[in-house]
C-alpha cells in the first residue's frame, strides 16, 4: 500500500464530494448557511359572489407557467362547494360547484411562491396561428395595419412595439381606429395586437399577472403580451412598449377572458393580495429537486422523520471531533484516556455547555475516583468492581441534578447525556495510571482528555458546521480524505520537537 | 520551531508517526503480535531456540489457580510475577524473600497472601492487559543481576533493550531503576536511560525524561564508561530474536543474570522511542543506513559485523558536553 495509492484515493473523494457538494448547492440551491431564509410570497385570490337560485359554478384561472416564479405550495378554501382543477388550453383553472348556496361566499385560493430564473425558459414553441376571422372591410385594415408595420420593423420584436404604439396611438390611426373604441384597457389593448399578430402568423397572448412588491396589501392584475419570435417568448408591456419580463411580474393566467368566471351567480368579484415574507430556504431546495427529477433530495436527511433527524444531525458531527482527535494526537501528540472518549464528553458537553461541563466532569470523575480508591481496599474482582463504579457515578450524576434542581441550577438537569460507561472506564483507567504511573501523569493526561475534549466541542459546535454536514453528508468525505493523509503523515509531532529538544542544535538553551 | 524540526530531521531522528506508519506497519505483521504480546508465548518460542529465559516456575490462569501459589513457589524463596500481556511493567511484582505468611517486595514492602491473591486475580481479569482482555500471570524466577550495575541502580532490576531492524541490532541501552521509578527498569517512570556503544558495549551519559545525567541520582556514580559484560551474547541474541518472531522492528529486553548470563525478558513490538535521547543519536538515520546497505538475509555473525561496523562511531555529531551540562 503506497501512498499513491492513498493520493488517488483521496483525490477520488475529493473529487465525487465536491461535485455532488457543487451540484446540491449551485444546481438545486440546497442552502449554504443555517436558517438560510428564502423571500417567499403568499398569493391570495378571494372570489365573492351572490350566487343565484339554482346551481352555482365559479371558474377561477389559477397559475401554470409562471416564468420566473415557482409554486412551493398551493391550497383552496371553499366551505361546501365541489372542487376540481383541470388544464384549460390557456392554463389550469379551478372549478368550484355547490347545488345550492345561501348568501355571498367568498371561495379563497392562496400559493406559496418563490422566485425561481431557471424557470423562465420552461414554455414550449407554440403553432402558428390560425388567421383571424373578420369581416372584409376589417380583413383589408388588418392587411394594410400589417404591411405598414411590416415596413417599418424588421424582426418579431420590432414588429411588435410598432404595432403596439400603433394600437396606442388608436385614435389617429386609420387602421387602429377601425378596431378599437376608445379608451380601451391595456388588456384590450393587448388582445387586439394578438389578433393582429396572428394576421401576420405570428403566436401571441395576452398574460395577466401581478407585480411582487415588498409589501403586503391587494393588487391590482397587469397585462403584458407574449409574443412568440420561432425561438422564446418575448414579452411586451402594451403601455410602456418596454420589452422583456419584469423580475417581479408573477404571470397568474393568459388569454382573453377575466381571471374567474360565474354560472349561476351574480356581483363577481374578485380580489388579488399578496403578502412577502421569508420561508425556510431548505425547503425551497427540496421542493426544486422535486420539481428537477432529482433523487438527491429522495434520499437526503431531510425526507427522515424529524426526531431521527435530529439524532443525526448529533451523529454527523461526530466524524468533524473526531478528526479534532486525530489532529490532535498524530500532529500535537496530545495524551488522552482512551482514543474516542474526548469525543463523547464533547457530545455531553452539548447539553451541559463548557463550564458546567467541565465542572460536572471533574466533580463526578474525582468523587469517581475516590470510591475507587476505596474499592481498591475490598479486593474486588475486576468487573463487578466497574460495575459498582459504574452504578456510583450513575447515583452521582442524579445526586447532582436533584441537588441542582433544588438549588435552581438549570445546567444540572442535561447531565443525562453524559456517557456514564464512557466515564467509569476512565475512572478505572485513571485510577490504574494513577498507582501505576503517578498522580501527576494521571492528572495531566485527565486534564489532556478534557482539553481535547473541548477543542472537539467547540470544533463540533459551530452551527454553521453542523449546518453543512448535514445538508452536504458527502461533505464528510472530505473528512475521510484529511484523516487519511494525516494517516500517512509520518513527520514530527509538535511534541516530539520538546521531547526530542536535546538534538536541537539550533534550539535555545 | 520549522527550524527544530529541520534540526531533528537532520539528526535523523525517528517520530511516533513514521515509527509506527513506515515500521511497525510496514515489518511487524499484525498476526504475528500475540508472540510477543503475550510473554509466555515469547518464552516458549526463546526456549525452544535455546535462547536462555528466567526459568518458568508456573503459570496462573484462573481464580482457582491463585491458591496454588504458594504450592509452585514453594521450592524458591523468590520470584517474580508477571501478567503474560502486561505492558511497560505494569502489574509485575518481584519477591525477594518472605517471612511467615507474608512475602517481601524487592522494594521492602511486606504483602499479605491476600495481597497477593487480590493483585494476581486483578491481572487474570485482565487489568494490566490492553484492552482488559482475561490474562494469565507467570511465575518466575527473580533475577539476580550482576554486581557491575549494583552500584548504578537503585533496588529493582537494570535491563539492556536492544533495538533489532530485521535482524540487524540497531540501538541499544541499558535501563537503571531510580528512586522515582520506584524500582522499575521503566523510563516513562523515571528510570534512567545510558546509550550503549553497540561495538564494544560501553555505556554512555543517561538520560532522565529529556535531561541527560552523568551520575545515577540514587547513587551518586557515574554512569557512562561501563563495559557490559558477555556484550557480544547479547546482540547475538537479540539478532535471534528476529528469526524467532519473524517480526521486522523490535526491542529486545535482556537481563544480566549473575549466574545465567543474559536472559530474554520480553520482546517488545512496539518499542519506544527514547533510546534516542538516551543514546543522542537519531534512529531513523541507522534504520536508513541498514536499508541502503544492510544485507538482511546473511547469518547472524554478518549482521552483527555489519551492525558494529556500521554503528561503532556516532553516526551524527554527538552533543557538545558543554551544552549537555547546560
Amino acid at each position: 500500500m503506497n501512498n499513491r495509492h492513498i493520493y488517488l484515493l483521496a483525490a477520488a473523494l475529493t473529487v465525487i464530494s465536491v461535485t455532488l457538494f457543487l451540484y446540491k448547492s449551485r444546481v438545486l440551491g440546497f442552502p449554504l448557511a443555517p436558517q438560510e431564509q428564502r423571500q417567499v410570497w403568499n398569493v391570495e385570490a378571494a372570489v365573492t359572489f351572490e350566487p343565484g337560485p339554482a346551481a352555482v359554478k365559479a371558474t377561477l384561472r389559477i397559475p401554470s407557467l409562471t416564468p420566473g416564479f415557482a409554486i412551493l405550495d398551493e391550497n383552496f378554501v371553499s366551505r361546501g362547494f365541489g372542487l376540481s382543477t383541470r388544464f384549460a388550453p390557456d392554463g389550469r383553472e379551478a372549478q368550484w360547484a355547490v347545488r345550492q348556496a345561501n348568501g355571498p361566499q367568498t371561495l379563497y385560493y392562496r400559493a406559496l411562491i418563490y422566485q425561481d430564473p431557471k424557470r423562465i425558459v420552461e414554455d414550449t414553441t407554440p403553432p402558428f396561428p390560425a388567421p383571424p376571422e373578420l369581416d372584409e372591410p376589417s380583413k383589408i385594415a388588418l392587411d394594410g395595419l400589417i404591411g405598414d408595420v411590416r415596413r417599418q420593423s424588421a424582426d418579431v420584436a420590432s414588429f411588435t412595439v410598432e404595432l403596439l404604439r400603433r394600437i396606442n396611438q388608436g385614435e389617429n390611426d386609420p387602421y387602429v381606429s377601425l378596431f378599437l373604441e376608445k379608451r380601451a384597457t391595456p388588456a384590450e389593448r393587448a388582445e387586439l395586437a394578438t389578433i393582429f399578430l396572428a394576421g401576420a402568423q405570428i403566436p401571441a397572448r395576452v398574460a395577466h399577472g401581478i407585480a411582487l412588491r415588498d409589501q403586503a396589501g391587494t393588487v391590482r392584475p397587469d397585462v403584458l403580451l407574449e409574443v412568440h419570435d420561432g425561438v422564446e417568448w418575448l414579452y411586451f408591456d402594451p403601455v410602456t412598449l418596454q420589452q422583456g419580463l419584469p423580475s417581479d411580474f408573477f404571470i397568474w393566467w393568459r388569454g382573453d377572458e377575466g381571471i374567474a368566471d360565474l354560472e349561476g351567480a351574480s356581483q363577481l368579484d374578485v380580489t388579488l393580495a399578496i403578502r412577502p415574507s421569508l420561508f425556510d430556504a431548505m425547503l425551497i431546495a427540496e421542493r426544486r429537486a422535486e420539481q428537477a427529477d432529482s433523487h438527491s433530495a429522495d434520499f437526503s436527511l431531510f425526507t427522515l422523520p424529524i426526531a431521527t433527524q435530529s439524532v443525526y444531525a448529533v451523529l454527523l458531527m461526530i466524524p468533524v471531533g473526531a478528526l479534532v482527535i486525530v489532529l490532535l494526537r498524530n500532529f500535537v501528540g496530545v495524551k488522552t484516556f482512551g482514543t474516542f472518549m474526548p469525543v463523547l464528553v464533547a457530545l455531553a458537553f452539548r447539553e451541559t455547555r463548557l463550564i458546567w461541563g467541565f465542572a460536572l466532569f471533574a466533580v463526578i470523575v474525582s468523587l469517581g475516583l475516590l470510591i475507587r480508591f476505596y474499592l481498591e481496599k475490598l479486593r474486588l474482582l475486576l468487573v463487578p468492581r466497574l460495575t459498582v463504579v459504574l452504578t456510583v457515578v450513575v447515583l452521582l450524576m442524579a445526586g447532582i441534578s436533584v441537588i441542582s434542581q433544588k438549588l435552581d441550577l438549570q445546567p444540572g438537569l442535561s447531565i443525562a447525556l453524559f456517557p456514564m460507561v464512557i466515564i467509569s472506564m476512565t475512572i478505572e483507567r485513571m485510577s490504574i495510571v494513577w498507582e501505576e504511573r503517578g498522580a501527576s501523569e494521571a492528572i495531566q493526561e485527565g486534564i489532556g482528555s478534557l482539553l481535547v475534549a473541548a477543542l472537539a466541542y467547540l470544533v463540533m459546535g459551530i452551527l454553521w458546521l453542523e449546518h453543512l454536514v448535514f445538508v452536504f453528508p458527502e461533505l464528510l468525505l472530505l473528512v475521510v480524505v484529511a484523516t487519511l493523509l494525516v494517516g500517512r503523515y509520518t513527520g514530527y509531532r509538535l511534541l516530539e520537537l520538546r521531547r526530542f529538544r536535546a538534538f536541537a542544535k539550533t534550539a535555545d538553551p | 520551531m520549522w527550524s527544530r524540526y529541520r534540526s531533528l530531521a537532520d539528526e535523523g531522528v525517528l517520530g511516533l508517526n513514521r515509527r509506527n506508519g513506515d515500521y511497525i506497519l510496514k515489518f511487524n505483521p499484525r498476526r504475528l503480535f500475540p508472540l510477543v504480546d503475550d510473554k509466555l508465548k515469547t518464552k516458549r518460542l526463546a526456549l525452544k531456540a535455546g535462547i536462555a529465559v528466567p526459568e518458568l516456575y508456573g503459570v496462573i490462569e484462573t481464580q482457582r489457580d491463585i491458591r496454588r501459589l504458594p504450592e509452585i513457589v514453594s521450592n524458591h524463596e523468590d520470584f517474580a510475577l508477571k501478567p503474560a500481556h502486561g505492558s511497560a511493567g505494569d502489574g509485575i511484582i518481584v519477591i525477594s524473600g518472605r517471612s511467615a505468611h507474608r512475602y517481601r517486595t524487592i522494594s521492602g514492602t511486606l504483602l499479605a497472601e491476600e495481597d497477593i491473591a487480590h493483585h494476581l486475580s486483578n491481572a487474570i481479569n485482565g487489568q494490566f492487559s490492553l484492552g482488559g482482555v482475561q490474562d494469565v500471570v507467570i511465575v518466575e524466577a527473580m533475577v539476580r543481576f550482576s554486581n557491575l550495575f549494583e552500584r548504578v541502580s537503585y533496588q529493582g532490576v537494570p535491563d539492556v533493550r536492544v533495538i533489532v531492524f530485521r535482524g540487524i541490532p540497531v540501538m541499544a541501552m541499558v535501563r537503571l531503576p531510580t528512586r522515582t521509578s520506584s524500582g522499575k527498569a521503566n523510563l516513562h517512570q523515571g528510570a534512567v536511560g545510558a546509550g550503549i556503544d553497540l561495538a564494544s558495549g560501553v555505556t554512555l551519559d543517561g538520560v532522565v525524561g529529556s535531561d541527560i545525567v552523568t551520575h545515577h541520582p540514587d547513587t551518586s556514580h557515574a554512569i557512562a564508561g561501563l563495559k557490559i559484560p558477555e556484550w557480544e551474547t547479547i546482540l547475538d541474541i537479540s539478532a535471534r530474536c528476529y528469526e524467532i518472531t519473524g517480526l521486522g522492528y523490535i526491542g529486545v529486553d535482556i537481563v544480566l543474570d549473575r549466574d545465567r548470563g543474559p536472559l530474554v525478558l520480553e520482546l517488545n513490538a512496539r518499542p519506544g522511542l527514547a533510546i534516542q535521547i538516551a543514546n543522542r543519536q537519531g534512529l531513523l538515520r541507522r534504520l536508513q543506513i541498514c536499508e541502503q546497505r544492510g544485507d538482511f538475509n546473511a547469518d547472524t555473525a554478518t549482521r552483527l559485523d555489519f551492525a558494529k561496523r556500521e554503528f561503532k562511531h556516532p553516526v551524527g555529531p554527538m552533543l557538545d558536553p558543554k551544552r549537555i551540562a547546560a
